[in-house]
């Protein structure tokens, strides 16, 4: 039986290519990396940025007026030089910063776009905001111009399924294509529906990450009332402090990262080099406030034990923990008191890259899940940046001052967001 | 034939669409140029901000190559600041 898709495929073929049935056990192989951070353009000047554990923050000249004036923004990030005046200019930022990270990605996978079976290539992007500073824009043009002058790419430039709609167009991606929004867990959640859809058979390999750039008035304005924000803004390199006792609130960053994941046979089968595997994913709600974490981290706690018991490993297997550590003091409080819960007194040595890159909301559990991917390829975990007093409540061995070095077999990646949304990311070396 | 009001347009897809200079010319289309419907919608907001002129929607689905955009900005009474 034909199907009447278009496609000339039957639903057999589609389904049973080379045995791709439901297997909800299916190993799934980590074998590309692309990173656009605040510590650096590329996986490996990322990768370089984040050991170096000096903080990407910064006086913002975008924020000027802004009562906090500081961010870590991707300075030298030039999308018209990297992808074209004429294609950029038709790009939010957040899509631009999202494509050069999926171009990294796929050249680094070896993966070949231009033979590859599309229908089979899927794309999920996590996005918590989606073009703010188009927003922001045009809304201007609107209040001072009125509304036939506004833009007619407003819409399509704004939107933030649009990186998903990007990827496909450029590389040819023909299969589930979608974004999710779970705020600053959006690139963890876009990893777990990434690997359901490998394991349910639907794609052989799909493009995975998570972008944001909101570095906007509005936006960082609307933070600030919230008393989200570090008010550090006469030491912005200082502001993004994780598990300091001195720790004021967050330094908003944008970013993007992307993570080719296969099925571990499909890679086996094209001889792919594997960085890692996804070996775990875990998912929650809080179910208690919109923006304050459950101080009794019940959520949590269900989202990690979730993610051990769909790893199939114990606490004590893992050997290193990302941790949301946002440098607020709420989460950093809450979040290891948790860990203390799950993993007891051989709780595994804690970073937040956050001291760093300062957070990126909905690419935050992407990048750091490719952190967690070199930490396993590297055998270094990366220092939190600017701890210089561990807050006597946080019991945790939190790695600082410099990058620790020795093997770690496995990998766990926090990312907790507005909403009480919770997902925990396990990763194994390859 | 004065040359003010294309070199406006010429200008306009160079700085603000992207285009580069040697794809311009006016036999070009907008479909040669890469510039689909939206941008078409944009080029006549651009055009009515610079040229002082309005295209309506109906117009600018009719407009092929830039000598024809051009003749149809210029039949409207384009005035090019400065130019001849």
């Amino acid at each position: 039986m034909t199907s009447d898709d278009g496609s000339g495929r039957s639903r057999a073929d589609l389904m049973q290519r080379s045995g791709r049935s439901y297997d909800m056990t299916a190993d799934i192989a980590i074998t590309g990396l692309g990173l656009v951070t605040p510590a650096g353009i590329g996986v490996d000047a990322s990768w370089q940025g984040v050991l170096s554990g000096r903080s990407a923050g910064a006086t913002d000249p975008n924020l000027a007026g802004i009562p906090i004036d500081i961010s870590c923004r991707i300075a030298d990030f030039d999308g018209n030089a990297l992808l074209g005046r004429k294609a950029a200019r038709r790009l939010d930022r957040f899509v631009q910063l999202g494509l050069v990270a999926a171009r990294e990605a796929i050249g680094d996978s070896g993966l070949d776009p231009e033979t590859w079976d599309g229908a089979r290539v899927g794309a999920v992007m996590g996005c918590g905001m989606g073009g703010a500073a188009t927003w922001e824009a045009q809304h201007t043009v609107l209040m001072e111009k009125g509304p036939e002058r506004v833009s007619p790419l407003l819409i399509p430039m704004l939107i933030p399924n649009m990186i998903a709609g990007h990827i496909a167009i450029e590389f040819n991606a023909n299969g589930p294509n979608l974004v999710t929004a779970t705020a600053c867990t959006s690139g963890a959640t876009a990893l777990g529906v990434a690997r359901d859809l490998l394991r349910s058979g639907a794609c052989d390999v799909v493009i995975a990450g998570g972008t944001e750039s909101a570095l906007t008035p509005l936006s960082i304005a609307a933070f600030g009332q919230m008393h989200a924000l570090s008010g550090r803004v006469d030491d912005p390199a200082a502001a993004s402090r994780p598990f300091d006792a001195d720790r004021d609130g967050f330094v908003a960053a944008e970013a993007a990262g992307v993570l080719i994941l296969e099925r571990a046979e499909h890679a086996a089968a094209r001889g792919a080099t594997v960085r890692a595997r996804l070996l775990g994913y875990g998912a929650s709600a809080d179910a208690h406030h919109i923006t304050a974490p459950d101080p009794d981290g019940v959520g949590v706690g269900l989202a990690i034990t979730s993610a051990l018991a769909d790893a199939d490993i114990t606490p004590a297997d893992v050997g290193h923990i990302n941790a949301h550590g946002t440098s607020t003091p709420l989460n950093d409080a809450a979040e290891s008191k948790v860990i203390r819960r799950v993993f007891g007194d051989d709780a595994p040595p804690v970073t937040s890259t956050k001291g760093v890159t300062g957070h990126s909301l909905g690419a935050a559990g992407a990048i750091e899940a490719a952190f967690g991917v070199l930490t396993l390829q590297h055998g270094r975990i990366p220092p939190t940046a600017n701890l210089d007093k561990q807050d006597p409540e946080i019991d945790l061995d939190v790695v600082h001052g410099a990058p620790r070095d020795g093997d770690v077999d496995v990998v766990m990646s926090n990312s907790f967001g507005f909403g009480g949304q919770n997902g925990v990311v396990v990763l194994a070396g390859s | 034939m004065s040359s003010a009001v294309y070199d406006k347009v010429k200008e306009l897809l160079v700085e603000k669409f992207g285009v580069s200079e040697e794809e311009v010319s006016r036999e070009a289309t907008f479909s040669d140029l890469d510039l689909d419907s939206l941008d078409l919608v944009e080029f006549a907001l651009a055009a009515e901000e610079e040229l002082g002129v309005r295209i309506s929607d109906e117009e600018a689905e009719q407009l092929d190559t830039l000598d024809d955009t051009v003749k149809l900005l210029e039949e409207k009474g384009a005035t090019v600041e400065g130019g001849a």
